[in-house]
């Protein structure tokens, strides 16, 4: 295995694009680490993160999707429905095996008949991927609109380190045109290896990962060669970012990686919500970068790095624009949503989510 | 099997898009093509706010076949805004007590698995929350 010659090049549409809608969800559910601890190490042991949280009995990645994508249409201004090319969503949690989560959604928010829809896997950088594929849609001037949407309701075995952390939330957005944005996108740019950190084979519950192989050659590797890259073609360098948010299956490995490239707390902490929600997969990197848009300015630029096992990361950068400020009072804030909370037991959990045996 | 009926009432129950009369302006849900207010044909179609109140709940303890997975849960007649009392679950209650007046706001929810628990169709609905983010319920008034 050589490292390769080939040069990174930026993705960047002929038709400037940006975000002119978007919108986070996270069910009101929360398990806290130590109650997990509790059951399965007696209490021993440090724990990921403070709590996680667990989408009700009534919701799954469609019902989530759908309040999501309705609170990114609310912030986009006056775009028909009916105008919005397609509706892709992305996520290692679909409801069905077979029968796409998107027609539910486009459906949901009468964005039906005359789209795209379709359902994205990448393990957890699925959102983002779809968001590439949108910046192209509108990009090439075929759409106006397209809808991208990563949410995911995660799955941990019971007692598995990954239980700690496997959660339920995400984030919707809309891209259109630049001139319409909330935030441009000024460029993309993936790393995408065959690397098999984690994976969930096919008619399996539950992932099996490689254990320790999940950090250096998996997360670490793809996240700062993306990111590397991305400065490189950019001609930019952490010190132009007011905000960096990158995927967040825990607390230490995102605040290593932004130590790591050059960021300081300041820049990362707004984003970085996994110690109160734990990781959303799909949902991860793009639920920080909705929590950022909740408080940035205009001028603003901000960096996001994404990560899905089996391997990759995409990196944007996007600037703020004038618009923010009053478009997103139309929906609530992602902060709003972490701070509504209901705790719930070890025993509501493993109903609520089907871990007990009743056959 | 239920499932052409559960595809017939996608729209109304995924979004709750009613009809508005184009004569008396009466706001009809469920849609039913004529209006239950003047007997004329009404099919224009309508799009709720999802913004109610309980008029009046109870808990199921003992649910109908489909539903005992959700057992016990809670089941109101909600007044919404435009007028139309509809039937529905209450959800996302937490701990917190249901009171007759209380706002509510629509959610599209899993209602439940059409036949077989695992293998069957998922039918999704709308339920009803406790109202929150009242910065947007002001904003929208």
């Amino acid at each position: 295995m050589s490292e390769t010659h080939a040069k990174p090049r930026l993705l960047t549409p002929s038709r400037p694009v940006g975000i002119v809608g978007y919108g986070a969800y996270v069910p009101r559910y929360r398990l806290p680490a130590q109650e997990i601890s509790r059951v399965w190490t007696g209490g021993m042991g440090g724990t990921p993160i403070q709590e996680k949280s667990v989408p009700g009995p009534d919701e799954d990645t469609a019902t989530m999707s759908i309040e999501a994508a309705r609170n990114a249409l609310a912030r986009a201004g006056d775009v028909d429905p009916a105008e919005i090319r397609a509706v892709w969503v992305g996520s290692e949690s679909h409801p069905y095996a077979v029968k796409p989560t998107s027609t539910i959604v486009a459906e949901a928010l009468g964005i039906v008949p005359y789209t795209q829809a379709g359902d994205w896997e990448f393990a957890c950088k699925a959102g983002t991927e779809a968001m590439v594929a949108a910046m192209g849609f509108v990009g090439s001037g075929m759409a106006d609109y397209a809808l991208a949407i990563g949410m995911d309701t995660a799955q941990g075995r019971p007692g598995d380190a990954l239980e700690y952390t496997a959660a339920a939330g995400g984030a919707a957005y809309l891209i259109g045109p630049a001139e319409e944005a909330l935030a441009v996108i000024e460029g993309s740019l993936s790393y995408v290896t065959d690397t098999p950190d984690f994976w969930r084979r096919a008619y399996q519950k539950y992932p099996e990962h490689g254990q320790r192989f999940t950090g250096e050659p998996a997360y670490f590797k793809h996240i700062t060669s993306a990111a590397r890259a991305f400065f490189e073609v950019t001609g930019t360098g952490p010190q132009d970012y007011r905000f960096a948010v990158f995927h967040q299956p825990n607390t230490k490995f995102p605040t290593r990686v932004a130590t790591s490239l050059g960021f300081s707390r300041e820049q990362f902490e707004t984003g970085l919500l996994v110690p109160r929600i734990g990781n959303t997969y799909s949902g991860a990197a793009i639920i920080g970068l909705s929590a950022i848009l909740d408080v940035a300015e205009p001028g603003d630029r901000i960096l996001m790095v994404s990560f899905g096992s089996g391997a990759g990361s995409d990196a944007f950068g996007l600037r703020v624009t004038e618009r923010l400020p009053a478009r997103r009072q139309r929906a609530p804030f992602t902060q709003e949503y972490i701070a509504r909370r209901t705790e719930i037991d070890y025993a509501t959990y493993a109903r609520w989510r089907g871990k007990l045996v009743l056959k | 099997m239920e499932i052409s009926r559960h595809w017939r009432l996608k729209k109304q129950r995924y979004a709750l898009i009613g009809e508005v009369c184009p004569h008396c302006e009466a706001k009809i849900f469920p849609p039913r093509d004529v209006c239950p207010e003047c007997g004329d044909e009404a099919k224009t179609e309508f799009a709720f706010s999802g913004r109610g109140k309980v008029y009046s709940y109870t808990t199921v303890q003992n649910a109908p076949q489909g539903y005992a997975d959700a057992a016990p849960y809670t089941v109101a007649l909600v007044q919404l805004d435009e007028g139309p009392m509809v039937t529905a679950q209450l959800t996302d209650l937490g701990s917190q007590k249901v009171e007759i007046g209380m706002p509510v706001e629509m959610v599209t929810r899993r209602l439940r698995s059409e036949g077989d628990q695992e293998r069957g169709m998922l039918v999704y609905s709308y339920k009803f929350r406790p109202a929150e983010f009242q910065r947007l319920a002001v904003a929208a008034d």
